[in-house]
């Protein structure tokens, strides 16, 4: 199953089409489920693939855990689950001259990390399917090694040690 | 066991809040657990769904689940919803009075460091890994608010800060 994630809060048209026109033109609408937060009047709704408005987070969970790909804006959310559970993803980045956010931090985020193994990134609409495509044909040969659910112990070290008071080397 | 979070001479437990929206922010919030294992630790976010999550996750261990509370969803755009985000916040600052505030962002962070430090809690931002060029707008604005003040990229770390001690990633 592929499932397509577009974030918590603010739409994502460009995205949502690239993947109902490739499920179109492969016949594929069948593998796809997505989850496109609440489409406003006049926005465009999938006609290839089933999908929800919203899911609650438990359910988000066990969508996301099934799936062999996922499709999704750039959020860190998403691609911190995805590198967690090892499970491949495109990422299609948000851009701020388009007001699909505030800014082109999205843009960053695929530049920083774009190049760890099982991220897929497609720069625009045009590169969507394609990407796809490769992620798809490569996802048995090229599954990473999960990250582990917690960051650096060392992070959460020097973090606990202020958050309990104790003696810092603070400066 | 999770490891014990007292204050001198152990007599009462630290009390943490612990602060993110939804969505991106709650997943690196979640990445940093280690860090108050152990603690009186309560969650503030915006989705209720949120709670069963980690009842889930607790039970799963063995432990009592934790504290949790909701908070109304706004963004700078949403001033209303904003103004009822704060007041929710204040209140609970004055009820819990904890003894550290930590947050990823954005939005309930701000109001949680802010309203953190005048209820005389320490207090951590950690800006966004997703904010790679420059620090998010609750971040920037936050610093006054914040005793340890963080970014993920050690590149946007500076000698007047922020400071990069790591990274959820």
């Amino acid at each position: 199953m592929i499932f397509l994630t577009i974030g918590t809060h603010e739409p994502f048209d460009r995205l949502i089409r690239a993947v109902d026109d490739w499920c179109a033109a492969r016949g594929t609408g069948g593998q796809v489920f997505g989850q496109i937060t609440d489409p406003k009047p006049g926005a465009y709704r999938p006609q290839h693939f089933d999908w929800v408005a919203r899911l609650s987070p438990q359910e988000y969970d066990r969508r996301f855990a099934a799936a062999g790909l996922i499709v999704s804006h750039a959020g860190m959310g998403s691609i911190l689950t995805a590198l967690h559970h090892a499970t491949p993803i495109v990422v299609m980045p948000r851009r701020g001259h388009l007001r699909e956010t505030r800014n082109d931090h999205q843009f960053t985020t695929v530049r920083m990390l774009g190049n760890r193994p099982g991220i897929y990134v497609a720069e625009d609409e045009t590169h969507l399917g394609p990407v796809m495509d490769r992620a798809l044909a490569d996802a048995d040969a090229l599954r990473a090694e999960p990250i582990s659910a917690f960051a650096d112990a060392s992070f959460t070290d020097a973090l606990r040690a202020f958050l309990t008071g104790q003696p810092s080397d603070r400066k | 066991m999770p490891p014990l979070c007292r204050g001198p001479f152990l007599t009462k437990p630290i009390r943490i809040i612990a602060v993110a929206s939804a969505g991106g922010h709650w997943v690196q919030l979640m990445r940093l657990r280690a860090a108050w294992e152990g603690c009186e630790i309560t969650y503030v976010t915006t989705d209720p769904g949120l709670e069963a999550v980690l009842r889930q996750e607790a039970a799963a261990q063995g432990l009592p689940a934790p504290a949790f509370r909701i908070i109304v969803e706004g963004n700078r755009w949403q001033k209303t919803r904003l103004l009822r985000q704060l007041l929710q916040i204040l209140m609970l600052m004055l009820w819990i009075r904890p003894d550290a505030v930590i947050s990823t962002g954005a939005a309930p962070g701000y109001f949680a460091l802010r309203f953190g430090k005048l209820v005389g809690a320490r207090t951590v931002w950690i800006d966004s890994v997703a904010n790679a060029d420059e620090l998010s707008l609750s971040g920037r604005k936050v610093r006054k608010y914040a005793d340890r003040w963080l970014t993920q990229w050690p590149h946007l770390a500076g000698q007047d800060g922020p400071e990069f001690l790591g990274s959820v990633l």
